[in-house]
């Protein structure tokens, strides 16, 4: 088997860990947690030079840049650092005030969620419905010219920028059809899910090629398995075999694989709202960068990474409860 | 010494046959064995192309890629200038090869140091495991956290734009894809009854990590890399596109997409065409990888 670029072999590394089951996996998430802490807390350490520099650019007073060193905390001691981030973390949740407008990263965040979130779900709804649809049908289509252009689809998708495919689709039904707004967010829930219909298909479709693979696989072993050949044996139509049995066998794996990927459709709707002028996450990461706000980087990072690992603990534990064959699993 | 004769080539078991025979089949026979896999072929020539092209651009083209020519700018497709000139005149399709240039240059070395640190840090927690597979573990499980896009953004940008933000970026996120392939090949390879007749025979560690492991494990890795590298190239050209890549003029595909974007109701294919050479990158890239692990699998 062809190893995928963001496919399968992502799957947990099994740290050592004591406990079993449900309890190792907490274990384990609260460790990464405080692992990715300090990682964020060090992003600001990897700025080769003085980081109040490339805040205030090269025309700084030096007392600019001393108050500036005091506000970002680079006068204290590593440690002393480290004890304000932390304490900062877990009393107010925050990862400090904006060095721009004073307003807490949290809070900014906040803002600009909740179309982030609206447009990560909308895409992960069209993921799983489009790859349904492609993997029923290459399923069925066994070796024939159908299930062969599925098949192709990974390898021409792989080189594919998620921004260009935006950009792409803006062209077509935008400029070209004038069928969705080239960009923006309407008003209103109909006019909001409209304008996000075009990114969401763009970030869904950086994900479908994988999940069609490895739905297909999963919808190919159980259609080929015993039980449905009795079931097909006993005049039960095909229709029924694959919505009924097949797809509930499959539905497991996926929604493991999608948790994999999660941290990816994350990364490409922060890049795709940047495309489409979508104010969220994406375009709040953006102007902290470019006005080097240092804290709401840090904390847009950490939310992140921490919604990933919650996320990927949750789908954990419900594969165990769905599936009591996960359990024996070390 | 001589503990070859010692160490017989490992027995290829059914769960890895693919991957046990020696790395690199040579000589003619292996070649005519190569020869005969359609998209090993496929795209080995796709490569060798577009890297012919990327060499003899400066005697293929009457332009150059960053003079400007404000006079003959945002030209349609024509008999002089094949693909249309940009916003500042100078032509798409020189440009477009002296991005290659760039880009795949980048590419390259910018897989160099993860794909070593990567495979080595993977090879000695799953030979070792206790505390350095913890550590490589707990690494991984952290890298991982962080949505990709977002931390090479992040990288890219806290360590200063352009090649060398893209080279750190790839040294501190891109080895976790190899330490992973490696460490679960060399854990499952060390059950082996050659791994532990050589640890009998008292050969030190590290003569089996990389005399006897090593071997084995490079062809997967390698099958990996040309995957990876698309990926690799996807994040070189995403970061040009956000401006925090490499730095215009030197021509990127990143930057030509952007630089087309404010066009796109009257030049759409400044800012396509650029995108196709990517996606003809990741096609001639996956042929590759899909061809060698057919070489391999069948060699063994």
């Amino acid at each position: 088997m062809t190893p995928t670029h963001n496919g399968s072999v992502r799957r947990s590394a099994g740290l050592p860990l004591p406990f079993k089951g449900i309890g190792r996996a907490l274990l384990r998430a609260l460790i990464v947690i405080l692992c990715v802490t300090v990682a964020v807390f060090f992003l600001i350490r990897i700025v080769p030079g003085d980081p109040a520099k490339m805040v205030l650019g090269e025309y700084g007073t030096p007392e600019a840049l001393a108050a500036m060193r005091h506000t970002l905390g680079l006068d204290l001691s590593l440690w002393e650092q480290f004890l304000r981030f932390a304490r900062t973390l877990l009393t107010q949740g925050d990862t400090g005030g904006s060095i721009v407008s004073g307003v807490s990263s949290r809070q900014l965040i906040a803002e600009r969620a909740p179309v982030t979130l609206l447009l990560i779900a909308l895409s992960c709804v069209l993921a799983v419905l489009i790859s349904l649809v492609l993997a029923g049908i290459a399923a069925t289509n066994k070796d024939r010219l159908p299930d062969h252009l599925i098949r192709i689809f990974p390898a021409i998708t792989l080189g594919m920028p998620v921004f260009w495919v935006g950009l792409l689709l803006i062209l077509l039904f935008g400029v070209r059809l004038h069928w969705f707004p080239v960009g923006g967010v309407g008003k209103g829930w109909t006019g909001m899910l409209y304008s996000l219909a075009l990114p969401a298909v763009t970030v869904a479709f950086s994900q479908i090629p994988t999940l069609v693979r490895s739905l297909r696989a999963q919808m190919l072993e159980v259609l080929e398995s015993d039980f449905v050949v009795t079931l097909r044996a006993s005049g039960i139509p095909g229709s029924v075999i694959l919505f009924k049995h097949v797809l509930r066998n499959a539905a497991l794996p996926t929604l493991m694989l999608f948790g994999v990927n999660l941290s990816y459709l994350i990364g490409g709707t922060l890049v795709v709202e940047q495309v489409f002028g979508i104010r969220g996450i994406g375009s709040l990461l953006f102007t902290s960068i470019s006005k080097r706000d240092f804290p709401v980087i840090q904390g847009i990072a950490l939310y992140c990474a921490v919604a990933v690992v919650v996320i990927g603990l949750l789908i954990e534990i419900s594969a165990r409860w769905l599936d009591p064959r996960t359990k024996e699993k070390p | 010494m001589n503990m070859n004769s010692v160490t017989p080539e490992p027995a290829g078991g059914a769960d890895n046959a693919a991957w046990t025979a020696g790395p690199i089949a040579g000589g003619r026979s292996g070649f005519r064995r190569a020869a005969r896999i359609p998209s090993l072929v496929a795209g080995s020539l796709m490569l060798l192309l577009i890297a012919a092209l990327a060499l003899l651009i400066p005697w293929l083209s009457p332009y150059d890629p960053t003079t400007q020519d404000l006079a003959s700018f945002l030209q349609a497709p024509s008999g002089s200038h094949w693909l249309g000139t940009d916003q500042l005149g100078r032509d798409l399709l020189t440009r477009l090869i002296y991005a290659a240039r760039t880009d795949l240059a980048i590419m390259v070395l910018a897989e160099i140091v993860p794909f070593c640190t990567g495979i080595l840090l993977g090879m000695l927690a799953g030979y070792y495991g206790g505390w350095i597979n913890t550590v490589v573990s707990l690494l991984t499980d952290t890298f991982i956290a962080f949505p990709f896009y977002l931390i090479v953004i992040i990288v890219a940008f806290a360590s200063g734009a352009g090649a060398q933000g893209i080279y750190i970026t790839f040294i501190l996120v891109g080895w976790i894809v190899f330490a992973r392939v490696s460490r679960g090949l060399t854990a499952s390879l060390r059950q082996r009854e050659w791994v532990a007749s050589a640890q009998t025979l008292g050969l030190p560690g590290y003569r089996i990590l990389l005399g006897h492991l090593l071997p084995n494990i490079l062809p997967q890795a390698i099958v990996v890399l040309m995957t990876d590298m698309v990926g690799v190239l996807v994040a070189i050209v995403t970061l040009g596109y956000l401006g925090i890549g490499i730095a215009p003029p030197t021509p990127d595909w990143g930057t030509m997409i952007a630089d087309g974007q404010s066009f796109m109701t009257t030049a759409w294919w400044l800012s396509a065409v650029p995108g196709f050479a990517v996606v003809y990158m990741g096609i001639a890239l996956s042929l590759l990888g899909d061809g060698l692990a057919d070489l391999w699998r069948r060699t063994s």
